[in-house]
């Protein structure tokens, strides 16, 4: 086999953070190749490099035995690179044929040969199976066909090495198999293949050879033959951080309880009569595979959505659908599932969204005016206490990285000594030191005699915590099982929507 | 009663409704090509003072009509530009960006004009572009007046429509302007610059703009006085709205508020006991009217207003 491509001693640096440090990888004809590594070890820089869309500091890229102009992704595309972007680069109000020919012809031919570009595109989509509607919009389509539309955009360029970041972040299991499937199809007609991931898993079953990149360094590469999923987490990783252990404590009277409610969000019913009890210093897991019910569930419980029908109460106080400045006042306290989107206002200084969620008390203003001295004080407290790092209190939070925005959110939370905690997908997107943070203080919280909810998608993460776990399958709760009797058989029969409904519990 | 209706089938009204479009129809088109790219162009009623002044100016220093509105799409692509490279590689709020273009636009115009004729002095003339006098078909009756008897640069906004449309549509360009106002990433990952298209774009928009200021001191009037765009721009950006992004129904609106303004204007001479303001209102209150019905179900362009840096999400 030949070498199509020779990324060499490849450097690139964002100011003081090395993305990465002289890296090479080669990648053979018909070959899958992937590139493996945590959040932020600088796999998507290295083929933003490749790409054109970064210029290098350092390092020289070859593709087919020549060198590629730095940062220009038109001589990629020329030298036949096509690469599909983790967030997708189409145009919802244009049409799959649009998004295809953009770019293909000469900018100033006086008509765009759509006739020819359509057959060309069936052809495509014909012989690579991807089967797409080239009249359709854009908007209108699945995640999965918009991933199908961004590979025939690759392929309609005549690509020979095909780059995928993380393609399988957005597709459910069937689809990702199905990509994979695709993917060998097109290394038998030549192609060569590069897919960014961090899933363990799937790159055992998909790739040839493994590269592994921690820090912004290659640290190992593998053939699939000579590796196990053991040993790429621990190079993935390097030493691994350990996560908290949950101990075993007293738990006290129930505290948050929801009886049989019913939530309607864009007035489709996302909650289908839901039960549960979380009782003070207990963590309650509520597990399942995104898209059955969390939204709503984390809307209802901090407060955003009233329940249709049914019962939520705390220590007895009705309390569904009083408001988030009301359930604040009563003592819950929320980690919101999109951080950036409902935790914080990035453009405003850390010290104000430290007292973002009570700017109305006391504490903070006095005669409608804030108090700064008491919030600044506030919010230097809270980065000593919950360790945020690169933290002061007058910089934009948006300066922070993911792990230490979670970091002061949760300190926000904690610091109040919480009646009940709403942590929705506490960790999401975070590295492993930051996560380790999180859990402990979770932990701390329940220690205290905190009621937590913990809606997570990892499973890991919610059996290493939680007490008791409910699965959420199509607005749903199951009945609760001891974390002591979830072994993942059960968790995923519960995950699948097989339980035993109450009246013929055992 | 009846006589408001008779003024429906005079065709002297019919041809002052191409005649106030004309204007229109080169600023909306203008407004429109920035906006598909992505870019919001509030430097307009400025940039039309100018295209006025300059077009006005040129004749007068003793150019050609057609080197008139040369002159005048040039000044209005230089003017253009400026917005551009505020609002497109610095990334500029758009709209601040625009008032100010407008303001300083405006406000040069009658600088530059004020270094030719002095305070005091009557607004010099200008010999202004004639109706078209085609044989035969100019007299036709009824339609001769008003299709074929207008001053050359309403066929020249004609044109214009009909060719933007055509780019927009149907060329490669046209697509790249167009993916540029929706995902300006797109383009840039295809190996096309998204910065240049806009510039582009702007620099082009604002030449129509130009054209349209020009054509009121060129041919509706024969001279410049400086508050004569009178809000013709801001109209034009809400017929871009009107006309969902679409060249065809831009026309469609620019001739629609033109037949309002000219048709309250033969009304206040017929209908009486009606204070003349009301119906000088009419037009702009009818155009908010068919805005709330039209807008809600326009696209707007995805990244519109929204500045593109490279590299960034």
């Amino acid at each position: 086999m030949s070498t199509v491509l020779r990324l060499e001693r490849i450097t690139k640096s964002f100011g003081s953070v090395t993305a990465n440090d002289h890296v090479t990888l080669e990648l053979k004809e018909g070959e899958i190749l992937a590139l493996l590594g945590e959040n932020g070890a600088g796999k998507t820089t290295l083929m933003n490099i490749l790409f054109g869309h970064y210029a290098a500091d350092e390092g020289t890229v070859k593709v087919f035995g020549k060198s590629l102009p730095s940062g220009r992704p038109r001589a990629a595309i020329r030298a036949g690179v096509g690469m599909v972007h983790q967030h997708f680069t189409l145009a919802g109000n244009l049409s799959v044929l649009d998004n295809v020919m953009l770019g293909s012809e000469p900018l100033f031919r006086v008509r765009s040969r759509r006739a020819e570009g359509r057959a060309r595109l069936l052809a495509l989509s014909e012989r690579f199976g991807l089967s797409v509607d080239p009249d359709a919009r854009v908007s209108g389509l699945s995640v999965g066909e918009r991933q199908r539309v961004e590979i025939l955009k690759a392929l309609y360029r005549d690509a020979r090495i095909l780059i995928l970041d993380e393609p399988t972040a957005v597709l459910a299991r069937p689809e990702a198999l199905r990509l994979f499937d695709t993917l060998q199809s097109m290394t038998r007609q030549g192609l060569s293949i590069i897919f960014i991931s961090h899933k363990l898993n799937e790159v055992m079953a998909a790739a040839n050879r493994i590269a592994v990149l921690r820090g912004g360094r290659k640290v190992a590469e593998r053939t699939n033959a000579e590796t196990s999923p053991e040993e790429l987490a621990e190079l993935m990783v390097g030493s691994r951080v350990t996560r908290p252990k949950r101990e075993a404590h007293a738990i006290g009277a129930p505290r948050l309880v929801a009886e049989d409610v019913t939530v309607h969000l864009d007035s489709k019913p996302s909650l289908k009569g839901v039960s549960f009890t979380a009782h003070a210093g207990e963590i309650l897991g509520i597990i399942g595979v995104s898209g059955n019910g969390q939204v709503a569930l984390g809307s209802l419980l901090s407060g955003v959505a009233a329940p249709e029908t049914g019962r939520l109460t705390l220590e007895g106080r009705e309390i569904g659908g009083l408001g988030p400045r009301a359930l604040v006042a009563e003592g819950v306290g929320r980690i919101p599932e999109d951080r950036h989107a409902e935790g914080i206002v990035g453009e405003l200084p850390v010290w104000e969204n430290g007292v973002l969620e009570r700017l109305a008390t006391p504490r903070f203003s006095s005669h409608g005016f804030v108090r700064r001295g008491a919030a600044r004080s506030h919010a230097a407290g809270l980065i000593k206490r919950f360790d945020v790092r690169g933290a002061t209190p007058e910089m934009r939070i948006r300066l922070l990285s993911g792990g230490n925005i979670q970091k002061l959110i949760l300190g926000r939370v904690l610091a109040v000594a919480p009646k009940v905690i709403i942590a929705n997908q506490p960790t999401r997107g975070l590295d492993e030191g930051a996560i380790a943070a999180v859990h402990a203080e979770l932990l701390r919280a329940r220690e205290a005699g905190a009621a937590t909810i913990l809606i997570s998608e990892d499973l890991e993460e919610a059996v290493g915590l939680s007490d008791r776990l409910q699965a959420i399958v199509g607005g749903r709760l199951s009945q609760p099982v001891a974390a002591g009797e979830a072994d993942s058989r059960r968790l995923g029969l519960m995950m699948a929507g097989v339980w035993e409904e109450p009246g013929n519990a055992d | 009663m009846i006589e408001s209706l008779d003024l429906l089938f005079s065709a002297s009204l019919w041809a002052a409704v191409l005649r106030i479009a004309t204007p229109l129809i080169f600023g909306v088109l203008g407004a429109l090509l920035c906006e598909r790219a992505g870019v919001l162009n509030l430097g307009i009623e400025g940039i039309m003072t100018m295209g006025a002044m300059i077009g006005w100016l040129s004749v007068f220093l003793g150019a050609d009509l057609w080197t008139g509105l040369l002159v005048a799409a040039a000044a209005g692509a230089l003017i253009g530009l400026l917005h551009a490279l505020l609002t497109v590689p610095l990334g500029l709020s758009q709209h601040v960006s625009g008032l100010g273009i407008t303001l300083f636009a405006a406000a040069l115009a009658y600088y530059l004009y004020r270094l030719i004729v002095t305070v005091g002095e009557s607004p010099p003339t200008i010999e202004p572009f004639r109706p078209l006098d085609i044989p035969i078909l100019s007299d036709v009756p009824f339609l001769g007046p008003v299709l074929f008897a207008q001053a050359a640069p309403t066929y020249l906004a004609l044109i214009s429509v009909a060719v933007i449309a055509y780019v927009l549509a149907r060329t490669p360009l046209g697509l790249a302007i167009r993916m540029t106002g929706e995902n300006p990433h797109t383009v840039e990952s295809q190996g096309l610059d998204p910065t240049l298209i806009r510039i582009g774009c702007v620099m082009a928009g604002s030449a129509l703009m130009a054209l349209g200021g020009a054509f009121l001191t060129t041919a509706a009037f024969n001279s410049f006085f400086p508050e004569m765009v009178q809000g013709r721009g801001w109209i034009c950006i809400a017929l871009v709205v009107f006309s969902s992004w679409r060249p065809g129904k831009a026309l469609l609106g620019a001739l629609l508020f033109a037949f309002l303004d000219a048709y309250q204007l033969r009304l206040q001479a017929v209908v009486e006991g009606v204070p003349y303001q009301l119906f000088l209102m009419a037009p702009y209150l009818l155009s908010i009217v068919a805005l709330i019905l039209v807008a809600r179900r326009a696209r707007v362009p995805e990244a519109l207003m929204t500045p593109y840096r490279r590299g960034e999400r």
